[in-house]
């Protein structure tokens, strides 16, 4: 049998200090990558158009340059795409059609003879209005979500967990953007779709955490110990499940990453950074959070109480 | 062995043959979506407000007729912004014979009135309103079907989004250019006199009636590909629309070798009013307009009588026949705009499979390997349950029709990441009771047991997420989020149900058991 851990018991709650340093640390991290960087989105958000071409030979990014300024769109934005002659050409929106901008840049790219023979692959437009109402979608649907799990965790467990919980993905959510923003990534709709699922992730890991905690309450074992013991154990008893479900999905990641190819790309390396983060955050934001405010609410009773008891 | 293994056997050998069943033969039991087949992806705009003004436009038009034929005079009767009619009598004698008229308008009521100059508006009801835009999209769909069915895409979808817009995808279409232009176009036929008072040069310097309109004819060179526009001064009332159109046919034209012109059959109605307006105008030139685009305006020799004309206008024979399905299928109600559009070509779609393969057998299968390298035959269990999973999954989605696409790939590939959570969650749980010195059998129950609410819970609020996801998302997200979903509902039944069955078979069944393989 092979074990990752017998029986571990690690002093996890009790270094939680430390660990809100590092926390806020890469929070801030986060945050001042995304204000400094800030976030690159796709044509999904903003709208434009997107051509996808794919020449014989691999092309210089100076010749597609030079063909698209025959039609004054030599600021747009052109970029390698995977293979080494596969280009991405962004157009920012302008007043002409998306029909005629594609026939456009065939002809323009068709008359500069350096770039050979080439096939455009994939075209797509966001008009201005589309895409104003996918940021506002977007938001909503990071809210929601937030939102529903705060509703489930309040529910079945208690409003703190469900709090503390929002709070670590919360976390994870900003360091995940500001690792979009640091990498130069660009935020599209399949990059939200993998900030969901890592919400989700998260919410899993940190639900099992508190799960064991509840069921171990009133057991023998745990009499006499204090709330943050209470945590830690319950963090360390369900410490190999957590190991081994991060690196599985962490392991399907990395396979999309690495393999998945161009398109499926930034997706995969959201979750890639999601799968730590979101293992970290179960431990040392939600379930030190949760610590600290039992605590809290627990000493300011025991005061109460001195107070009546002293009148 | 335990009661009802037998049924739960037969349950889920059940499952297992409903879902092969729905994958038999796999090649045609999945859509692929877009971005895996190539094809077209396009969501229109309709201007549903251009519609409403028409609308109040043409009633303006019918009431100004219905006044004078009753003998009311009239200074102006004109539309005002979207759904305002503005009647201006040429006295305030006739007030009350004017607003007998008036009220013939039902889906009207009288806004303003002034009674003392003679003055009164006419707004059109709320509820008209809304059936109008309603109207509008609905017959956009209509007819954009139509034409899409007889230029010949299979599989293609046209629903109606939101509002005021229509959503298309056309798998598998080799000319997208062609497509677009085919749907986008208004197809608006209009037969007009030219006003022969007015010369072209007259109009642009400003010298032009209010009756009278500039249309341009645009003829593109063939060699230059240079646009040349003819400028002519039309009238604006309109004799004749291609709604009364029966037939139209491609035609190779006769008067200029190797371009094509379309020739076209009025309904009896259109036949007679043909008839009558060729008659009348005898001498003078017949505009066919097309999207407000002229494009011939030829000498009326004699009275049409059959109601066939031609539109000629040096087309390839591809525009030709594009122009008579247009005209065959109908105008749009309102024009339509492309608000979102994505076009993917057939090679990178291929790609985009071979790679999106390549990545979920990768990832499925390091997972596999995985779970049998740590948990030896326990880890068999789950992986079994985990090819249920996949099966299961992908038989869903044939079932619902739904879309695979490259996210959705994705998105399988996470599932079998979550799916074998479920089964770790469980394993590690019978390894601690068994560590307590539990024998194999209560370990295997309280591991069940104990993992089970933790297992609902993890589910749920990912499925929470997942149908967020789904509501909020478009395209390729909601591929997303459909295969997450399914897969994580098909995970409760595989990962927890179907795993224990097998423990149960293999362990629980036999009177000792002395050791398990986790």
């Amino acid at each position: 049998m092979i074990e990752l851990f017998r029986n571990p018991n690690y002093n996890f709650i009790g270094n939680r200090k430390w660990a809100y340093i590092v926390s806020l640390a890469i929070t801030l991290i986060g945050l001042g990558s995304l204000a400094v960087r800030g976030l690159n989105y796709d044509i999904d958000f903003t709208g434009g158009t997107l051509i996808q071409v794919r020449f014989e030979q691999p092309p210089t990014v100076a010749n597609i340059r030079a063909g698209l300024s025959r039609i004054k769109l030599g600021e747009s934005i052109i970029q390698q795409f995977g293979d080494p002659r596969e280009f991405i050409i962004r157009v920012p929106l302008t007043s002409v059609t998306s029909q005629e901008l594609g026939k456009q840049v065939e002809a323009a790219l068709g008359q500069e003879a350096p770039l050979g023979k080439f096939e455009i692959r994939r075209v797509e437009f966001v008009g201005p209005q589309v895409g104003k109402e996918l940021q506002w979608q977007a938001v909503q649907a990071v809210l929601f979500g937030l939102i529903g799990i705060l509703l489930y965790i309040a529910w079945r467990f208690d409003l703190k967990g469900g709090v503390a919980a929002v709070i670590a993905v919360f976390h994870d959510v900003i360091v995940c953007l500001g690792a979009i923003a640091f990498t130069g990534r660009e935020f599209s709709l399949p990059v939200l779709a993998a900030l969901l699922t890592i919400i989700g992730y998260s919410v899993n890991d940190t639900i099992v955490a508190y799960d064991r905690l509840r069921e171990n309450r009133g057991k023998f074992s745990q009499k006499g110990k204090s709330f943050a013991e209470q945590m830690n154990d319950a963090v360390n008893q369900t410490l190999s499940r957590t190991i081994l479900t991060a690196l599985t999905t962490f392991l399907s990641a990395a396979i999309l990453l690495f393999f998945g190819g161009k398109t499926l790309e930034d997706f995969a390396f959201v979750l890639f950074i999601g799968v730590i983060t979101g293992t970290y955050s179960t431990t040392y934001v939600a379930a030190a959070l949760v610590v600290d405010w039992t605590q809290y609410v627990e000493g300011r009773l025991r005061r109460r109480k001195k107070a009546v008891a002293k009148a | 062995m335990p009661r009802r293994i037998w049924f739960r056997l037969g349950l889920v050998a059940l499952v297992l043959a409903v879902s092969l069943w729905y994958l038999y033969p796999p090649q045609k039991s999945i859509n692929l979506g877009l971005d895996l087949q190539g094809g077209i992806h396009l969501v229109l705009g309709v201007d549903v407000d251009k519609y409403v003004a028409s609308q109040t436009e043409r009633a303006a038009e019918d009431l100004k007729n219905g006044l004078e034929r009753k003998g009311v005079g009239v200074k102006r009767v004109a539309r005002d912004g979207l759904s305002t009619i503005v009647v201006e009598l040429a006295s305030a004698t006739n007030w009350n014979d004017a607003l007998t008229v008036a009220a013939e308008f039902g889906t009207f009521e009288v806004g303003q009135r002034d009674d003392k100059a003679g003055r009164f508006t006419l707004v059109m009801r709320q509820r008209q309103v809304a059936q109008l835009r309603d109207d509008a999209v609905r017959q956009g769909v209509e007819t954009i079907r139509n034409r899409i069915d007889q230029f010949g895409v299979a599989e293609a979808t046209i629903t109606r989004q939101g509002d005021d817009r229509i959503l298309i995808q056309l798998p598998g279409v080799q000319d997208p250019e062609r497509a677009k232009a085919l749907i986008g176009k208004t197809a608006l036929l209009e037969f007009k006199l030219l006003d022969e008072q007015t010369t072209p040069e007259q109009a642009q310097a400003g010298r032009l009636p209010e009756t009278s309109e500039l249309l341009y004819q645009r003829r593109v060179d063939k060699e230059t590909k240079a646009e040349r526009k003819q400028p002519y001064v039309v009238q604006k009332r309109t004799l004749l629309t291609g709604a009364e159109l029966t037939r139209a046919e491609v035609q190779a034209d006769p008067n200029s070798p190797g371009n094509w012109q379309v020739a076209i059959e009025f309904t009896a109605t259109g036949a007679r009013i043909f008839g009558d307006v060729t008659e009348q105008n005898v001498g003078r030139h017949l505009a066919i307009i097309l999207d407000g685009n002229l494009y011939s305006a030829p000498r009326i020799n004699e009275r049409i009588p059959g109601g066939r004309a031609v539109i000629t206008g040096q087309f390839t024979v591809d525009e030709a026949r594009d122009l008579a399905i247009v005209l065959r299928a109908g105008a749009l109600p309102a024009p339509v705009s492309i608000l979102e559009e994505r076009t993917v070509g057939p090679s990178l779609g291929a790609d985009s499979i071979r790679q999106g393969m390549i990545a979920i057998i990768g990832s499925a299968a390091a997972v596999f390997v995985f779970m049998l390298l740590y948990y030896r035959i326990s880890g068999a269990i789950a992986d079994v349950a985990l090819a249920l999973n996949l099966i299961i999954l992908l038989a869903c989605m044939a079932a619902f029709g739904a879309t695979l696409t490259l996210p959705g790939i994705a998105g399988i590939a996470l599932t079998i990441g979550m799916a074998v959570d479920t089964n770790i969650l469980i394993f590690e749980r019978i390894r601690e009771e068994l560590r307590v010195g539990k024998t194999v059998r209560s370990a295997i129950e309280a591991g069940f047991a104990r993992a089970l609410r933790t297992v609902i819970d993890t589910h749920l609020t990912v499925m929470v997420t997942a149908a967020i996801l789904y509501n909020f998302g478009t395209g390729p997200v909601k591929g997303f989020a459909v295969s997450l979903f399914v897969g994580l509902a098909a995970s409760l039944f595989t990962a927890y149900f179907f795993t224990r069955l097998l423990f149960d078979v293999i362990y629980v069944g036999r009177r000792k058991v002395q050791s398990i393989s986790i």
